[in-house]
């Protein structure tokens, strides 16, 4: 029950004060009280038991997206630096002498 | 950026992969073990559904918090639930796993097989809707939750006041987490000598400060000097929240930090706190399962809609109830207790026959561990 999930806004009724929002394929209506003054179609939410609690920053989530590359990019490079090293220290690299 | 972005990214084996690499790292300059407090049942699901435990190095625990709204429901007012369900001409709703948790009356299952007329509902919204169609019927809500259905539930009460609804009841059981971090950290340094360990800092639940804000968990590093960092759901949240903690240890700060950036702001939704403010207020005492009364832990209307309130227009007993004596979901629900612990945990007690409400929800603990067991 506690899991919110993110979705994309496809259309507005500013009177109902509801939107149709997109979840992975899946159309539904879900209540915007609570962001009303400020979502557009198209945003990101994230939906909560039916209504949109907020609007989810895009530039964060790239923000943070990046950062798991950059990550990604140092562990790969360690991995490299390691398999290096172990090659360099194995004399004939089969076997030995 | 694409909506499966939100999604795939967060959840990236190998991102989460080459966190724990960092995580190790840190952890390895660390003096002292930390012990990390995931406050919410959501976090606990995603560190076992995801295997995050066994990717942390030595050093580091989790210990499983009380933020599982099903879970800390106590017996009474799961019996509050029932009577109401079995009252004439009624029709009550209730979200999530509410309808299996069992009172000492038995469930709103149990309930449902004897006649009543339960409802599960998805939203809020939902109980609207069945009100209109059923106007001659009194329709009761039963709303649990902790900051981040408060609103909703606020909304649901701003449109039934608007459309003149008649036959809408709430049953109020809207319950807050800073309130009771404070009461575990409390409880817990009282009796330190007892427990083998502590909590050294808290994960905080990532949609609570959507709505709430991250300033709600600022006296816990000013006051009680235990760090915190308010993640995401996804399991890349979770270890990148995790490393942040570390980091803080290492680098000999305290602070609330959020991780959950991209949709936490220290302010959170004013609109959402708005309402909340216009129709609940404060309790003196709430009783949590397994935890007992916590001082301004929980919401109740205001008197102006008492004619809304189920638990003034019924009139419903007020004695409380103890808990089956094997269940120790109390101290399971304190982080005293893992659920492995528990005499009866997997055989006497079971998702599908579950003795205590950890069993129950799938954010309880002992159902998380109850799944994802095999992965310990
Ligand atoms: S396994 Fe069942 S009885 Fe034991 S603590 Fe968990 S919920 Fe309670």
């Amino acid at each position: 029950m506690c899991l919110s999930i993110p979705s994309q806004v496809i259309s507005i009724d500013k009177e109902k004060c509801t939107a149709i929002v997109d979840t992975l394929g899946v159309k539904r209506e879900v209540g915007i009280d609570f962001i009303a003054d400020e979502v557009k179609v198209g945003d990101f939410v994230l939906i909560h038991i039916g209504y949109a609690m907020n609007i989810i920053d895009e530039e964060y989530a790239k923000e943070s997206i990046k950062l798991y590359q950059e990550i990604i990019e140092k562990m790969e490079e360690d991995e490299r630096q390691r398999m290096i090293e172990e090659s360099d220290n194995c004399p004939g690299g089969a076997g030995g002498a | 950026m694409e909506l499966r972005d939100l999604y795939v990214r967060f959840r990236d084996p190998k991102t989460i992969k080459a966190l724990a690499k960092e995580i190790e790292l840190e952890a390895s300059k660390l003096a002292n073990p930390i012990n990390i407090m995931e406050v919410c049942g959501g976090h606990t699901h995603t560190i076992m559904k995801y295997g995050l435990l066994q990717l942390l190095p030595k050093n580091i625990f989790f210990i499983h918090g009380p933020g599982c709204p099903v879970c800390i429901m106590p017996k009474e007012r799961i019996d509050h639930a029932y009577i109401l369900a079995m009252q004439e001409n009624v029709i009550l709703c209730t979200l999530g796993d509410m309808i299996r948790v069992p009172g000492s009356k038995g469930s709103l299952q149990d309930a449902r097989s004897k006649g009543a007329d339960v409802r599960f509902v998805y939203s809020p919204l939902d109980v609207l809707k069945i009100a209109k169609e059923n106007r001659e019927k009194t329709v009761i809500f039963f709303a649990i939750g902790f900051e981040t259905t408060t609103p909703m539930t606020a909304a649901l009460l701003e449109s039934a006041i608007a459309q003149k609804m008649t036959n809408l009841l709430l049953h109020i059981n809207h319950v807050t987490v800073p309130e009771v971090m404070r009461e575990l950290i409390d409880s817990r340094d009282e009796h330190i000598d007892s427990y083998n360990n502590q909590i050294d800092a808290f994960l905080g639940p990532s949609h609570v400060s959507v709505i709430a804000g991250s300033k709600i968990y600022e006296e816990f590093p000013a006051k009680y000097n235990r760090p915190v960092v308010v993640a995401g759901f996804e399991p890349v949240d979770v270890m990148e929240g995790v490393l942040m903690l570390v980091k803080q240890f290492n680098e000999g700060r305290c602070e609330v930090e959020v991780q959950y950036k991209r949709s936490v702001t220290r302010e959170g939704n004013r609109k959402a706190q708005e309402l909340i403010e216009k129709y609940f207020e404060k309790r003196d005492l709430f009783k949590w399962r397994g935890l007992g009364n916590i001082p301004k832990s929980a919401w109740k209307l205001k008197d102006a809609y008492s004619d809304y309130d189920a638990e003034r227009v019924y009139d419903l007993p007020k004695e409380e109830i103890e808990d089956h004596k094997l269940c120790i979901c109390g101290d399971i629900l304190r982080g005293m207790a893992k659920p492995t612990e528990c005499q009866v945990f997997g055989t006497a007690c079971t998702p599908a026959k579950p003795l205590g409400s950890c069993m129950v929800s799938s954010e309880g603990a002992c159902a998380a561990y109850y799944k994802y067991g095999n992965l310990l």
